[in-house]
């Protein structure tokens, strides 16, 4: 089937007073691999549910290749959707909770046969078709349940945090499987989670949700280096905030910090009511270089504070160290190799920060 | 591995030995001295000629069919009360749920032989309904007449069964698997058939064979009918009237525990393996729809006409025993509260004697019961699934089966010191109640500490508390609510226990209420203080009822573990 086109039109959903989902627009392309990222209680499941049909908006619109289904009951969708606990049904086998949705839509006997034999080849577990569910590891269900929701061939695929109830292991793989499913099959695909690394490694574009309200959305990439809020620069990667103003000036602008000093915004910014706000760089942008050594890095155009460390962590690839620069703290990522130089607590270090990474965040 | 040679303290296989011991003189010896006279020859071989002897009378084959019909019929006939009832509280937002739910104890709380009586009054051949029927149309309906009336009465009375745990099971039922359903494309009644029933069928069947089981075994409702070809009846007579010696009262006894025994093994059979509300569980109950008018007409018809026939054995038994004269008329035709006079002056023996006898039953059963579960599920005792096995298997024995089991077993050995023969004495009745309800206690406080989760008591003896100390200080406070309700459910289920006290009564001083309800109804005379006996017994049941609720459902908001009544 052809992949289907998503589009929600300021969609708001509530609960008596508490509006669940305040205004939401969205366009998933056709194929595209799409993910719904925020903490819990930011709406992206009620979100998600709201498409496959099982809630259902106070005004907006919601549409699948431009035909309206915002009061189209949920059996005749056709958007397939794999729930977070797999919900296979326990009274029937693989094969016949497989073939389910092919019999409710009167299909033959014989094509249901091929299709159920196709589709569980498709994730692997052709052997497995008269088990019973509890017979199956969290893994097997898994595919089960993708391939219950593929056999009828969806316009749209949806997935509710399929990973969560799988071990960490478990879930890098199977994370890769359903990408590379996904891209071979070219279905639409919506994807819940609450874990950043799982929506910037596996989607195309993701909507970082919180409060209802879809903060911004993007490429994993675009997310990442540009966050256009505080709470996108938090959620998606670990990040530093230097509080400042902002000042405008005839010649360009400037942010005031006590960290910085004065210095110049590479880019114009618009005039805002209030000139609080936040340089935001990531923790791995900053180099530790130890004192006394000479400040090389000014001569390499970036700026040098003191800082003195406060707690560092091992973490394998990378060690990152806590550290008091001028009384603000500062997270910093140091490549780790064997051999390379570790910090102790306390000591005072020099930090390089350069001015590209910096982002201002208001 | 040395370590793990012995995984039981002495204590504990102490206790195990100890209610071993129990079971073994109250429950087992009873009922295989039953089951060997029902196939021994008296010679000390073994025969099957008292069951040929059994088909050959005309009257025993009757009989058999006729018990086995009523079972399936009352079972029938309590589904299609049940399922509708349950249908609505799970499925749609409306306001008749707390109704449902009082339909679905009302009945438990009155036992089935004293409705039988009131029911006769409004629904019998002369009773007011026919009467009324008889004034406007000229016809009568003989709904109370024989095996029909048994039926009538049974099903209304047991259906609650099914109706509760179909309930349960159908909340249990994670939205998750109907939504996906949806999600594929089926909906309404198709989804229902498909998803939704198959996934609640547990429950039903779990309710389905208690039914089967109650009704084969109850003695009280056919005998106060006045319909004796039936099992149990015939057995009471068998033994009462020919005297213990006959074979063919053992013989009756032996089918009807093989009939209930059966009926739990063939549900356990069928239940194997499809706890299906445990296994994937994540989400909230099914979705709930708003009535549309017409489907609200018919549901409060439904629950209304319900309503009426559930109440009319409580209606009929308080104008009863409140009525100076109540015969071929629809109303009583004059009132009068002489009734409980004479039930108080009389017989006020008879409720000490109900509260006694089953206080003490009750209080042992949650004794053994917790006793039980703690060796099931948290040590390693031998045998104990043993222990488990033999005090659910009472479920299966008839108080009929178990009362003969206990008058030819300890017939002759009499009391230490004195010449009282023990088949005389009350406490024999109040053991015979706790058997009876042990598996309900039993299955109580299994749930109760099966909520407990191991690493509270764990952490209980890692601060230094020893097994005994943890169980007093950790174990049963979390179990209280479980508990408490087993210790209710096994009281208010001996308060109207009739089968097993009709036959290990002894004395009229030493008579329990559903005793003397009895025995005043065999009079007409006798109707109105039995009715009066029975409203007594009836507000018994349901304050007691009433403020165990209440406990439990307070102790499960401050600790947050939820026991429930069954």
């Amino acid at each position: 089937m052809k992949p289907g086109q998503v589009e929600c039109k300021n969609i708001v959903l509530a609960y008596g007073a508490t509006q669940v989902l305040k205004g939401i627009t969205l366009t998933v392309k056709p194929g595209e691999f799409f993910a719904l990222l925020g903490p819990s209680g930011s709406g992206k499941s009620t979100l998600l549910r709201l498409i496959a049909g099982f809630n259902f908006a106070q005004s907006g619109q919601l549409t699948v290749d431009g035909s309206d289904i915002t009061q189209t009951p949920p059996w005749q969708r056709n958007i397939g959707m794999v729930f977070q606990n797999y919900a296979l049904w326990p009274h029937m086998t693989v094969e016949r909770n497989v073939a389910f949705g092919l019999e409710e839509r009167k299909t033959s006997r014989a094509e249901i046969a091929m299709r159920v034999k196709d589709v569980l080849a498709l994730v692997g577990l052709t052997d497995f078709a008269q088990r019973r569910p509890n017979q199956l590891s969290g893994g097997q269900q898994q595919r089960v349940a993708l391939a219950r929701t593929l056999a009828i061939e969806p316009k749209v695929l949806l997935l509710d945090e399929p990973l969560s109830n799988l071990d960490a292991k478990l879930r890098v793989q199977m994370r890769q499987e359903l990408k590379s499913l996904q891209r071979r099959l070219g279905i639409t695909t919506i994807f819940v989670t609450h874990d950043q690394e799982e929506a910037l490694t596996t989607c195309d574009r993701i909507a970082v949700m919180d409060q209802g309200v879809i903060q911004q959305i993007g490429t994993p990439m675009e997310l990442y280096d540009s966050p256009v809020n505080r709470f996108v620069a938090n959620f998606v990667g670990t990040i530093n905030f230097i509080e400042g103003d902002v000042e405008h000036t005839p010649t360009g602008s400037t942010f005031l910090s006590d960290l910085l000093g004065k210095i110049a915004l590479p880019a114009i910014t618009p005039d805002r009511a209030t000139t609080r706000a936040a340089l935001a760089l990531r923790p791995h942008t900053i180099n530790i270089i130890a004192e006394p050594s000479s400040p090389t890095g000014a001569s390499r155009g970036s700026i040098n504070v003191p800082g003195n460390i406060l707690e560092r962590e091992f973490l394998g690839e990378f060690v990152r160290y806590r550290i008091n620069a001028n009384g603000t703290e500062l997270i910093v990522d140091q490549l780790h190799q064997v051999g390379s130089e570790i910090h102790a607590t306390g000591t005072n270090v020099i930090l390089e920060i350069p001015p590209k990474a910096l982002r201002l965040i208001w | 591995m040395n370590k793990k040679a012995r995984q039981y303290t002495v204590v504990q296989a102490l206790a195990a030995m100890s209610i071993a011991l129990f079971l073994l003189t109250f429950l087992l010896v009873p009922v295989l001295n039953v089951v060997y006279i029902a196939v021994a020859d008296g010679n000390g071989s073994l025969t099957l000629s008292h069951f040929g002897a059994f088909f050959g009378i005309s009257l025993m084959q009757e009989s058999f069919w006729n018990s086995l019909i009523v079972a399936l019929a009352s079972v029938f006939f309590a589904s299609i009360i049940a399922l509708p009832l349950a249908y609505l509280t799970i499925r749609f937002e409306f306001r008749g749920a707390l109704l449902i739910q009082t339909l679905g104890v009302l009945p438990l709380i009155m036992p089935p032989f004293v409705g039988a009586v009131a029911m006769q009054l409004i629904f019998g051949r002369s009773g007011s309904v026919n009467l009324l029927l008889n004034d406007w149309f000229g016809i009568a309906i003989p709904m109370m007449e024989g095996l029909t009336g048994v039926i009538f009465v049974e099903s209304l009375h047991y259906f609650p069964f099914i109706l509760l745990n179909l309930t349960v099971a159908l909340n249990n039922i994670d939205s998750a698997m109907e939504e996906s359903a949806q999600n594929l494309g089926a909906h309404g009644l198709r989804l229902f058939r498909r998803i939704v029933f198959p996934l609640a069928m547990p429950g039903y069947i779990a309710g389905a064979s208690l039914v089967f089981i109650k009704v084969f075994d109850d003695l009280g409702t056919p005998l106060v009918l006045n319909v004796t070809n039936m099992l149990a009846p015939q057995a009471y007579l068998r033994i009462t009237s020919v005297g213990l010696e006959d074979p063919i009262g053992y013989v009756i006894s032996v089918i009807m525990v093989a009939f209930s025994l059966s009926a739990l093994w063939l549900s356990a059979r069928v239940l194997k393996g499809k706890d299906y509300s445990t296994t994937q569980r994540g989400g909230s109950s099914l979705m709930r729809r708003r009535l549309t008018l017409v489907q609200s007409l018919l549901a409060y018809g439904w629950i209304g006409l319900l309503l009426l026939l559930v109440l009319s054995p409580h209606i009929g038994i308080v104008l009863l025993s409140l009525a100076k004269v109540w015969s071929f008329s629809i109303l009583p035709d004059a009132f009068t509260l002489d009734h409980y006079r004479t039930v108080l002056v009389d017989s006020p023996r008879m409720i000490v004697n109900t509260l006694l006898y089953c206080g003490l039953a009750a209080l042992l059963d949650v004794v053994l019961g917790t006793a039980i579960a703690y060796l099931i599920l948290r040590t390693r005792v031998p045998g104990r699934q043993a222990l488990d096995f033999m005090a659910s298997a009472a479920l299966a024995i008839p108080g009929i089966v178990l009362a003969i089991g206990y008058l030819r077993t300890f017939k002759g050995i009499t009391l230490p010191g004195t010449n009282d023969p023990v088949t005389t004495l009350w406490i024999m009745i109040a053991i015979a109640y706790a058997i009876r309800r042990l598996p309900y206690a039993l299955r109580s406080c299994m749930a109760a500490l099966q909520q407990v989760s191991v690493s509270l008591e764990e952490a209980a003896e890692n601060l230094g508390a020893t097994k005994a100390r943890t169980i007093r200080r950790i174990v049963i406070p979390l179990m209280a609510g479980g508990i408490l309700a087993g210790f209710v459910t096994s009281f208010i289920t001996a308060a109207v226990e009739l089968s097993a006290t009709i036959m290990l009564t002894t004395t009229q001083s030493d008579a329990p209420m559903s005793y003397g309800i009895y025995l005043y109804m065999q009079s007409i005379a006798g109707r109105g203080p039995g009715a009066a006996l029975g409203v007594l017994a009836v507000i018994i049941v349901a304050v007691g009822t009433y403020f165990s609720h209440r406990i439990i459902s307070s102790r499960a908001s401050q600790t947050g573990i939820h026991a429930k009544l069954e």
